[in-house]
C-alpha cells in the first residue's frame, strides 16, 4: 500500500479520530498526538489494514483505547492533562464572546460526564454514526448504548436548564 | 416546523430513541436564530454539536516507508557471483577448430615439429652461451696474476730476518 492509497482511506475519518481524542483527553495538544499515535499504528501495520473490514470503525476503538490507557497512565502518575488551548482569533471576538459563554457549558458539562457517556455522546451527537455502529465500535450491545445515551443527554439537559434560569429561579 | 413536533422529539431525543434524521432535524430546528423561549436551554447544546462537527486535525502525519533490508537478495546476489566465476573459469570454446589449435593429427608430423622446436631452442641456448664466453678471459687474467704471490712471498722472507 502506498502512502497516497493508505491517506485516501485514512483522510476521511483522521478529523473524528482526533476530535474523539480531544473529548477524552481535553488538551489539543494530546489530542493530536493521540490521533498521530493512532495513524501511525495503522500504517506500521497496513499489511493487516485490508483484511479489516472496517478500518474507520477499528480506528474508533483504537483511539478510544488509546486514550482510556493515557489517561489511566495519567491518573497513576497523579498527573493532571493540563489544557491552555490558545486560540487565535479566527473568529471575532465579539462572536467567541457570545459563543463561548453558553457553547462553552455545554462543552464543560460533557467534561464531567462518566467516560463511557462522553465517547458515546461524541459518537452519536457530534459525529453522528448509527447505534449499531456504535455498539460495534464500543463492543456493547445496543440497548446499553441507548441508555448511556439516554442518561447523558438528559444529564446534559438538566445542567443547562440550571444554568439557564440560574438567577431567575 | 410545528413546535409540538419538536417537543416530541426532544422527548425522543432524551430518551435515546430518535433515529440520525430525526436529530438533524432538531440540530437545524436550534440552528435558527429564534427558538421557542421555554426551549432556549436546548440551544447551545446543539449549537455545540454542530460546531464541533467542524473542528480539524492539522497537524501533519510523518509517514515513513520503512525500508527494510530484504536478506534474501543478498544469496541471490551470491549464487550469481558464484556461477559468474565458474563461468569465466571455463576457456570459452566456440569453435572445434579453436579447441584443437596446437595439435596434430599425424604422429610424424607431430615428431617433426617436435624436432624442429627443439633445434630452435638449442641454437638460441648456444647463441646464448657464446656470448659469455668472454668470462674465459678473465679467468686468464687472474691466473697471470698468481706471480704476485711470488712477491709476498720474498718479502715476508725480508722481514723475516
Amino acid at each position: 500500500m502506498t502512502q497516497v492509497e493508505f491517506l485516501n482511506i485514512v483522510m476521511p475519518f483522521k478529523d473524528k479520530v482526533f476530535r474523539l481524542a480531544k473529548r477524552l483527553l481535553v488538551s489539543t495538544e494530546e489530542a493530536e498526538d493521540a490521533t498521530q499515535e493512532v495513524l501511525l499504528k495503522l500504517w506500521n501495520n497496513k499489511k493487516k489494514m485490508q483484511e479489516y473490514k472496517n478500518v474507520e470503525a477499528f480506528s474508533m476503538t483504537m483511539t478510544k483505547n488509546f486514550c482510556f490507557d493515557k489517561l489511566k497512565s495519567k491518573q497513576a502518575q497523579n498527573l493532571k492533562i493540563v489544557h491552555s488551548n490558545y486560540e487565535d482569533g479566527n473568529t471575532s471576538l465579539q462572536k467567541q464572546v457570545e459563543l463561548n459563554d453558553s457553547v462553552d457549558w455545554v462543552s464543560k458539562i460533557i467534561e464531567e460526564l462518566p467516560e463511557q457517556q462522553k465517547v458515546i455522546i461524541q459518537l452519536r451527537d457530534i459525529e453522528e454514526y448509527d447505534f449499531d455502529e456504535i455498539a460495534k465500535m464500543l463492543d456493547m450491545n445496543n440497548t446499553a448504548v441507548r441508555v448511556n445515551l439516554s442518561r447523558a443527554r438528559k444529564t446534559i439537559r438538566e445542567k443547562l436548564t440550571n444554568t439557564h434560569n440560574y438567577g431567575i429561579k | 416546523m410545528v413546535l409540538n413536533n419538536i417537543e416530541d422529539l426532544l422527548e425522543k431525543y432524551e430518551n435515546g430513541e430518535t433515529t440520525l434524521k430525526e436529530e438533524q432535524q432538531l440540530k437545524h430546528y436550534f440552528s435558527q436564530e429564534t427558538v421557542a423561549p421555554h426551549l432556549e436551554m436546548y440551544k447551545p447544546m446543539f449549537t455545540y454539536f454542530l460546531g464541533n462537527q467542524q473542528e480539524q486535525f492539522t497537524k501533519d502525519l510523518p509517514l515513513k516507508t520503512k525500508r527494510t533490508f530484504n536478506y534474501k537478495w543478498i544469496s541471490v546476489a551470491a549464487v550469481v557471483v558464484l556461477m559468474l566465476g565458474f563461468y569465466l573459469k571455463e576457456p570459452i570454446v566456440t569453435s572445434y577448430e579453436e579447441y584443437a589449435y596446437g595439435t596434430f593429427n599425424k604422429p610424424e608430423k607431430a615428431l617433426d615439429e617436435v624436432t624442429k622446436s627443439l633445434a630452435m631452442i638449442s641454437s638460441h641456448f648456444n647463441k646464448g652461451t657464446s656470448t659469455v664466453n668472454y668470462l674465459n678471459e678473465v679467468k686468464k687474467g687472474t691466473a697471470t696474476l698468481g706471480y704476485l704471490n711470488e712477491i709476498e712471498n720474498t718479502t715476508s722472507i725480508i722481514f723475516k730476518n
